[in-house]
């Protein structure tokens, strides 16, 4: 019995072409099948060990999520491994998905035998000898760097000096439900998510619970829907479970196309099982009997940590044909898509199922009615799924006791942007933005000043200071104006120009804009045009531009409440809400750009212009050897000079001036 | 690309399967880097749907090309984040060393360059994607450090 999905011994009639009603909690506290003292302790001692109460080699977990591979995590897992082999002292090296603490990315934890886990940041591989020499040779801390945290866990003994990991201000403040195995746990072990509880939700749920009985615990647990909609999930399950038909399919939709928002594959990557079991709950509520994971093609190692939980849950009889004997099957698909934000609309990611162009269809009838295939359909986004296990587990009232009247539990943000720490973040819904911000983020690097906080990506809104303290929930976001989205945050500073940011956004939209109705496909184009003409270079000569200008910007709000209300389908309907925000938080902003034509934060190219302060300038030519078109000229040792006409704006010199004697005009 | 090849994905699929198309594009354009005339045409023969309708769902999502990519594949993110935090100017040094725009290959097939939606890796912005390989906090000198490295593993290739 190497793992917990083996039989102990030749009595155990557990095996997938067997199916029973009591194979998880046989695997876990059994055997139950058969009575067999020394088969208990067996798995007992099984059980401990995968939940590393005991530890005979020291484990060391680096974080090889896809953020932390951007930051050079794969060198030090190949570091680890190296050191392994030379010291000749032998360690289990593991991956774990995201702890969510991006800034510290690459990050790695040491757990030697007896002790607790020790977590450091920021490692780079040449560190990582040093630090393991210390912690598994010497059985000290290394003096550099400093250990992030430990994790508490009540068997092994503390570290001196230090702090829990949750104790670490970027974690203090947050409640981690969702997030609790991601960067902690082994994502690719079924096993360990067994272990700690995995799957004893859904054999409660297919055992001692009818559909009817699940969807009125989730209704009545308040659990909406975390991918922009906010829809109750419990009703959407109950639609699709009570419209008869023959065939019914259940979604879980990864397709997460925010730009500025990962918590989907950082959930995945994390703990991809916790997501299936969810997946698998609401598949048994509504009856179905087969499930797509419609995920974006850009994530491949989520895709494949899916793929590795699919297997196993299909070779120990989790998945597949009546499952656990309760006369339930299931069998999970995976659905890449193409790269299309369009797709993360309900029915326009139906179509792309079947192999269609993604475009949205009027509604109703709802996909809970009539869906994929023409079938009643449910689509719940990732972060949803993974809400569903512990509601059914410790009950609605348990989830219900977080959040706010209207928006319970918690909810996952992806923080970015210009905040001195950044990563996944997840807090009880009607925290302030500015907890967030400050205590979770560590406020805006640089001393620079706050200036918005960008919600809900494309289909958001931008809130300013006078916002901060408003609470991140369904209903107060939509009163500031902006709304929940995926949970996309991203911080912007006195730098960023917010006129920039609408035209970004539009031009997103128009590029992702499917084509089907005329409000979304023309009134974006209009839209980015006027955004155009307003930051476009200046031009005394021609009165013209000057006035489709004008007249663009008298233009701009009407045309913005014909796309709202006319627009097919949500990403249509919600498609002028960056300009709107912005327009009603930074009026200011377009008045310059319109009326005094400049760019108070000196982002728009036409706007601005380099100049070299000839007081400061020590001509040292670094900025001559930087630039990328040969504009700046000068000899050393004296004032160096950018000409206008061949400067490209790109802010090479600025960068690269030691002496702040580039600056913007 | 040969024709074999082709026919061989192809016959991992059933014949007739509209519904798989999607999957059917991604392992062609997987195996063979783009999506060719010829691969389109012989799709649609085995889908039994129209070219026009393949073409259609095709030409309708981002990932997939009609041109080869270059043997250095380059994406610059423009999600939000990496965009306050300066991926336009990382692209546009990119496009005035490469002397291409998003969606070409150089000429001498080297290097091809495309702009993504958001690659999901927001912490690490501004991040420029180069044969797979992510390079976190991008700037203009960073980025020109990039184009210089390739470009001399592309010499010594040859």
């Amino acid at each position: 019995m190497q793992r917990l999905t083996d039989a102990c011994c030749g009595k155990c009639t557990h095996a997938p072409a067997e199916p029973c009603v009591k194979y998880v909690e046989c695997r876990t506290a059994g055997p139950l099948c058969h009575d067999d003292e020394d088969c208990r302790a067996r798995r007992r001692g099984l059980l401990s060990r995968v939940r590393r109460e005991v530890l005979e080699t020291p484990v060391v977990s680096v974080g090889t999520g896809t953020c932390g591979r951007g930051a050079g995590a794969m060198k030090v897992l190949e570091a680890v491994r190296a050191w392994s082999q030379n010291s000749g002292i032998s360690v289990r090296v593991e991956e774990t998905g995201c702890i969510g603490m991006c800034t510290a990315e690459p990050l790695f934890d040491i757990h030697a035998p007896g002790r607790t886990r020790l977590f450091f940041g920021n490692v780079r591989e040449n560190q990582v000898s040093r630090i393991l020499d210390a912690v598994l040779k010497n059985q000290t801390l290394p003096n550099a760097p400093r250990a992030l945290g430990q994790l508490p866990d009540g068997h092994g003994s503390a570290w001196d000096g230090v702090n829990s990991l949750w104790e670490h201000p970027f974690f203090a403040p947050q409640n981690r439900r969702v997030l609790a195995h991601c960067g902690v746990s082994n994502p690719e072990s079924l096993d360990a998510y067994l272990a700690d509880g995995g799957f004893s939700a859904f054999a409660k749920a297919v055992s001692a619970m009818t559909p009817a009985e699940i969807i009125a615990e989730v209704e009545r647990s308040g659990l909406r829907g975390r991918g922009g909609g906010g829809f109750p999930t419990g009703r959407k399950w109950r639609f699709a479970h009570e419209t008869p038909a023959d065939q019914k399919y259940m979604v879980c939709n990864a397709d997460e196309g925010d730009p500025g928002a990962f918590m989907d594959r950082a959930l995945i990557e994390g703990d991809p099982c916790r997501v299936l079991e969810g997946l698998m709950i609401a598949a048994y509520a509504i009856g179905a009997t087969h499930a797509y994971v419609y995920i974006r093609a850009e994530y491949p190692l989520a895709i494949e940590r899916l793929e590795t939980a699919i297997r196993e849950l299909r070779a120990c009889g989790l998945l597949g044909a009546n499952i656990l004997d309760s006369g339930f099957s299931l069998e999970v698909h995976i659905k890449k898509g193409a790269g299309a934000f369009v797709c993360g609309e309900e029915t326009a990611l139906i179509h792309s199922i079947e192999g269609k162009r993604g475009m949205p269809r009027p509604r109703p009838p709802y996909p809970a009615v009539r869906g994929l295939f023409g079938k009643p359909t449910v689509i719940n986004n990732v972060e949803t799924l993974a809400n569903v296990p512990p509601i059914i587990e410790r009950g609605a009232d348990w989830f219900a006791a977080v959040g706010t009247e209207g928006s319970r539990g918690t909810k996952v943000f992806a923080l970015s942007g210009k905040v001195a720490r950044t990563g996944l973040v997840e807090v009880a819904m009607g925290t302030p933005i500015r907890t967030i911000l400050e205590d979770i983020g560590g406020g805006i690097p640089n001393g620079k000043k706050f200036k918005a906080a960008q919600i809900g990506g494309p289909s958001g809104g931008c809130l300013p200071e006078a916002w901060l303290d408003c609470g991140v929930d369904y209903e107060s976001l939509r009163k500031a104006g902006a709304m929940m989205g995926s949970g996309g945050l991203v911080i912007l500073d006195e730098n960023t120009c917010m006129v920039d940011l609408a035209r970004y956004f539009m031009e997103f939209i128009q590029k992702e804009s499917c084509g089907t109705c005329i409000p979304c496909r023309e009134g974006s184009r209009r839209m980015l045009e006027i955004l155009d003409a307003i930051c476009k270079k200046p031009d005394p000569a021609n009165d013209a531009a000057a006035l489709e200008r004008f007249q663009g910007v008298t233009h701009l709000e009407h045309l913005a409440q014909v796309i709202r209300t006319t627009s097919l389908c949500g990403l249509g309907q919600s498609a002028p809400n960056p300009v709107l925000s912005t327009l009603s938080n930074f009026r200011a902003e377009y008045e310059a750009h319109v009326y005094e034509r400049r760019c108070p934060a000196g982002v728009c190219k036409d706007f601005i212009d380099f100049r070299i302060d000839t007081e400061k300038c020590t001509g040292c030519s670094l900025c001559a050897r930087k630039c990328p078109v040969g504009a700046i000229h000068g000899a050393p040792r004296s004032p160096y000079y950018i000409v206008p006409e061949k400067c490209v704006r790109c802010g090479a010199c600025r960068t690269a001036c030691r002496f702040d004697a580039v600056q913007v005009q | 690309m040969s024709a074999t090849e082709l026919q061989a994905l192809m016959q991992e699929i059933p014949s007739g399967d509209a519904s798989s198309l999607i999957p059917l594009l991604q392992k062609v354009q997987e195996a063979f880097g783009y999506l060719s005339r010829e691969a389109i045409a012989s799709i649609a023969a085995h889908l039994h749907v129209s070219p026009a309708a393949v073409y259609g769902v095709a030409s309708f999502y981002n990932q997939f090309r009609f041109t080869a990519p270059g043997r250095c594949h380059i994406q610059v993110c423009r999600g939000t984040a990496c965009h306050v935090k300066g991926s336009l100017d990382v692209l546009e040094t990119l496009q005035r060393e490469l002397g291409i725009v998003p969606g070409e290959t150089t000429r001498d097939g080297a290097f091809s360059l495309e702009t993504v939606a958001c690659v999901g890796a927001c912490s690490l912005a501004p991040v420029v994607v180069a044969g797979g390989e992510f390079h976190a906090n991008m700037d203009n000198e960073k980025t020109l450090k990039l184009v210089e490295k390739e470009k001399q593993v592309e010499s010594c290739s040859d």
